[in-house]
């Protein structure tokens, strides 16, 4: 069974985001930057498919700057086998959903792969549209949001379990097929020591967009990022005991709120 | 003028209310509003559509569309998009159209904008506002693209009752099964009648201080009484603690919510907490600890223990509600 894993690096959910003085992206400095919660949900399974037909080969792709390379050897040292590091700065500076998707597109589409794995979004710009386009750019069908993954013995379908509003809903997919992979679909491992030793050994192909041949000038521009406004801590409701402060707040959200 | 083709979502026999929102607003746009639905047996709801400002409603009913399907439901939107030629497309970003909608514009060979709270107008073109990093901030998005496609947040316009002309066509789509690749084969929606979390008016959500997933009954009592707008939130610690279900996660790595009301019981206020629920319009929050962050957010607070405070408010809110 090979997979690939297409993955994002992102700033860790505990940051606080703050704007950079041109008002188009975010203050890096001092961001902790971590592989994409739902793209190591991705990773794991890719893994645990691997480990269950005994064979095959795990590579991650990745679009991002320098820096990226810490969470592809991440990927790596959680057992990935290869990496592609589509390392351009210029490229990813400016990249939207599209771009982004015809990237990795042009970066998987000579690789070998029953799978192609994605994070259910990204959890930075939020689009959530690289897998639906990746998939229309190779011509895959593409399940989002899959919480449970079987594939046959003969790797030509599987049985995909994905999060529908109120419940769930299950699919037969083709194969290869695009997954994108949704919290709940596996528990990610850590990397173990030795592993962390052994990726730093792994073979990692570093390329441009340019040697991809994609130049993909963005269909959507981010023009100019604001922080929410800031919320003031309210009234703090007192009362003698629970029961008082209980019936105050009730009055609170009926009378001064009118909420109720 | 905006020409605007509206995907009509269709969940258990009826139209969404975050399909009306969007029907709504682009009436309020000015220019020709049509809308397409998709579905089997649907026909019968396209004239809900009309009294929220649809001129033109489009029905795609067979039995090949009784449940939801990308593929399918692509190729037949692109077919009405074709004959429509409209220069914005409007979808409501649930939880379907989360996944439909980057897939048709990637059909249509456009860049969409996802997840939207607010709009503006320039010339004929629109401009976006959406949240990033879980609403921890903002971006103003241009879509180069034509037609424009934006999926618009649940909750972020009004629902406007402004009659269009409401002219019905059924259109017969050439359906190209060769590519569709998957099959659903069954869905399972739990019985519950409560709102999903990005919809809902009013949450009531659980943290680490619940203790324990059995605890849990208090809030859904709390829920209840509130009515049909409401339902019930957990904070990742409950979700990583295994109390309850992915689904109900408000976050960073869960949902990111707007409703009226975010009651926050046990719930400390982690970055990526108050990301998520940030901007519901009043939050109360219930915490033994005085120091918890969450209070710094929250218009009411209760310094006390939840599970003293909850069911006397349970009981409040019943004699309020009479």
């Amino acid at each position: 069974m090979n997979t690939v894993v297409c993955m994002k690096q992102v700033p860790d959910t505990e940051t606080l985001i703050k704007i950079n003085p041109d008002g188009t992206g975010i203050v890096t400095e001092g961001v902790k930057w971590v592989m994409g919660p739902y793209d190591e949900y991705g990773v794991e399974e890719a893994l645990q498919q691997k480990e269950k037909f005994k064979a095959g080969k795990v590579t991650i792709v990745s679009l991002g700057p320098d820096r990226a390379i810490e969470s592809i050897r991440t990927g790596l040292a959680m057992g990935a086998d290869t990496a592609v590091h589509i390392n351009d700065a210029a490229f990813y500076e400016k990249a939207d959903p599209y771009a982004t998707a015809s990237v990795l597109a042009a970066a998987v589409k000579d690789l070998e792969c029953d799978v192609i794995f994605c994070g259910k979004q990204a959890i930075d710009d939020d689009s959530g549209q690289v897998p639906a386009i990746l998939g229309e750019l190779l011509g895959l069908p593409v399940v989002t949001q899959v919480i449970k993954l079987e594939v046959a013995d003969d790797k030509t379908k599987a049985t995909v379990t994905r999060e529908v509003e109120g419940g769930h809903a299950i699919i037969e997919v083709s194969l290869p097929a695009i997954l994108s992979a949704q919290k709940g679909l596996n528990e990610p491992r850590y990397a173990s020591l030795p592993g962390i030793m052994k990726a730093k050994k792994k073979p990692v192909d570093v390329k441009t967009a340019g040697d991809l041949g994609v130049s993909g000038e963005p269909m959507t521009v981010i023009k100019e990022m604001s922080l929410p406004p800031a919320r003031q801590a309210g009234k703090i409701i007192e009362g003698e005991d629970a029961e008082q402060k209980a019936a105050a707040l009730a009055k609170a959200l009926h009378e001064e709120a009118k909420l109720i | 003028m905006p020409e605007i083709l509206i995907y009509a979502e269709v969940q258990k026999g009826e139209i969404k209310k975050g399909s009306f929102e969007v029907t709504s607003k682009a009436k309020e746009l000015g220019g020709e509003v049509s809308a397409c639905i998709i579905g089997s047996g649907v026909e019968a709801l396209a004239p809900e559509l009309a009294k929220y400002g649809a001129d033109k409603i489009y029905v795609v009913d067979g039995p090949e569309y009784e449940k939801y399907e990308p593929e399918a439901y692509v190729q037949a939107f692109a077919q009405v998009a074709e004959e429509v030629k409209p220069s914005i497309i409007f979808t409501s970003a649930t939880a379907q159209g989360k996944d439909f909608t980057p897939a048709l514009a990637a059909r249509l060979k456009v860049g969409s904008i996802s997840d939207c709270v607010d709009l503006s107008m320039s010339g004929d073109k629109a401009v976006a506002k959406r949240p990033m990093y879980a609403g921890k901030a903002y971006a103003m998005v241009d879509a180069a693209g034509d037609p424009q496609i934006f999926s618009i947040r649940p909750n972020s316009f009004p629902v406007n009752e402004s009659a269009g002309s409401g002219a019905i066509e059924k259109v017969t789509v050439n359906l190209d099964s060769s590519k569709i690749k998957a099959e659903v084969k069954s869905v399972e929606i739990a019985a519950s009648e409560e709102p999903d979390q990005t919809e809902a008016e009013i949450i009531v959500s659980g943290g680490r201080g619940m203790k324990g997933p059995e605890n849990f009954k208090i809030l859904e009592d709390l829920a209840h009484t509130f009515g049909p707008a409401a339902t019930t939130g957990s904070s990742r610690a409950a979700v990583d603690a295994g109390w309850r279900d992915h689904a109900y996660q408000v976050g960073q790595t869960g949902k990111t919510v707007s409703p009226n009301l975010y009651i926050a019981c046990g719930i400390s206020g982690a970055i990526q907490h108050l990301a998520g629920m940030g901007t519901s319009k009043v939050i109360v929050a219930i915490n033994k600890d005085p120091e918890a962050p969450i209070f710094s957010k929250a218009d009411f607070g209760v310094v006390d223990d939840l599970f003293k405070v909850v069911p006397p408010l349970t009981e409040e809110v019943k004699k309020i509600k009479g």
